[in-house]
């Protein structure tokens, strides 16, 4: 179910893109600070400044922006992975007797009975 | 998590993020909009609100194991969510979610304010997100506007009897929805001049509607999405992560 909404949104998303191509034919996709915060900005006589550190400066934006997201990705889903580890399967385990159990190992590996 | 591989991790993003620069694309009010005056005030307001997430931080880390480690998720999420810029089709635009209401029903509203805090001080150093002198500003909107409405909507929503998911919704939709506003109300108090301040914010907040509203939806669903997932696997860590240890 899960696996069948996201795919579902992640289609939605991707047909409503497609889609502005018609929608919005002239779409320049600028940010709103361009369009809405920039606009008024200008309009009223205080333009926004140079940033103090500009470093844009041919590919290496899309260089160091690739690495930046590839760290951020890593640093969230490390943290991810402390806090959500991967769910172990459940094992059937004899506890003597003949009596099979069901039971699960918890994040120490230590079996925990169900 | 090993400390020094966290913070090596951080400065290592830190310096990689600070090479690049991009064109803003986001709720930031920009380097030099706001008059001097202004910008002070919005600093001093946003100021006590900082210091008092640091001193929850502190006190509640003792305390709960976990917190760090969600901090530093959440942290992570809300810089990287709130300088990616997403498609609006029925816009022709680019904005991007807050994550701050998202954020606030995890780690509560005060540490949020100190995780946007610092991603919005990286986006304005390095990635010409915002501004240093309007850091003030956008710490108000997104930090403090976005963490509070989100999670005082959640709490409401809860009280009222509605399920899980549809608490969390509220507060990702209606937080985003704030934070524009909040934003149109600095834009219009710094640059009304002899104008009608009223007239100026009307029409920068119905400037952001068509980017903005499909904008708060997909924020309500990804906080819903996001809340029912910790809800399932870490039922345990909603309980003691939201709990406002000072306040």
């Amino acid at each position: 179910m899960k696996k069948v909404i996201i795919g579902g949104l992640a289609l939605l998303l991707l047909a409503g893109v497609v889609a502005s191509v018609w929608i919005v034919p002239d779409a320049k996709w600028s940010g709103v600070d361009e369009s809405v915060v920039g606009k008024f900005a200008k309009e009223a006589g205080r333009p926004p400044t140079e940033p103090y550190l500009n470093t844009e400066q041919g590919d290496l934006k899309l260089f160091f922006f690739l690495i930046a997201g590839a760290l951020g990705g890593f640093t969230v889903g490390y943290q991810f992975r402390q806090l959500f580890p991967p769910q172990q399967p459940t094992k059937k385990v004899d506890k003597g007797g003949g009596h099979s159990l069901c039971c699960e190992l918890d994040s120490s590996n230590r079996k925990r009975y169900v | 998590m090993n400390k020094r591989t966290g913070i090596g991790g951080l400065v290592l993003l830190l310096i990689v993020l600070g090479l690049d620069s991009q064109p803003a694309q986001a709720m930031h009010i920009t380097e030099g909009i706001l008059p001097p005056q202004w910008a002070a005030l919005w600093f001093a307001l946003a100021i006590p609100f900082v210091a008092w997430g640091l001193r929850d931080l502190r006190v509640r880390s003792r305390e709960e194991p976990h917190l760090k480690p969600m901090v530093a998720l959440v942290g992570a999420a809300v810089f990287v969510i709130s300088c990616m810029p997403v498609p609006v089709p029925t816009a022709g635009t680019c904005s991007h979610p807050c994550g701050t209401g998202m954020a606030a029903i995890f780690i509560g509203p005060t540490l949020t304010v100190v995780v946007a805090s610092i991603a919005l001080t990286l986006q304005a150093l390095f990635l010409a997100h915002g501004g240093l002198t309007t850091l003030g500003a956008d710490i108000l909107s997104m930090g403090v506007m976005g963490a509070f409405t989100g999670y005082g909507i959640f709490i409401l929503a809860k009280r009222l009897g509605t399920s899980w998911f549809v608490a969390a919704f509220l507060a990702g939709v209606l937080s985003d929805w704030i934070v524009y506003a909040g934003t149109s109300f600095f834009l219009a108090t710094a640059l009304h001049g002899d104008g009608s301040w009223g007239s100026m914010f009307l029409s920068i907040l119905v400037a952001f509607v068509p980017t903005q509203v499909p904008l708060g939806i997909l924020e309500g669903v990804i906080s819903g999405v996001a809340y029912r997932f910790v809800q399932t696997r870490r039922p345990e860590l909603i309980g003691l992560l939201t709990k406002e240890g000072t306040a």
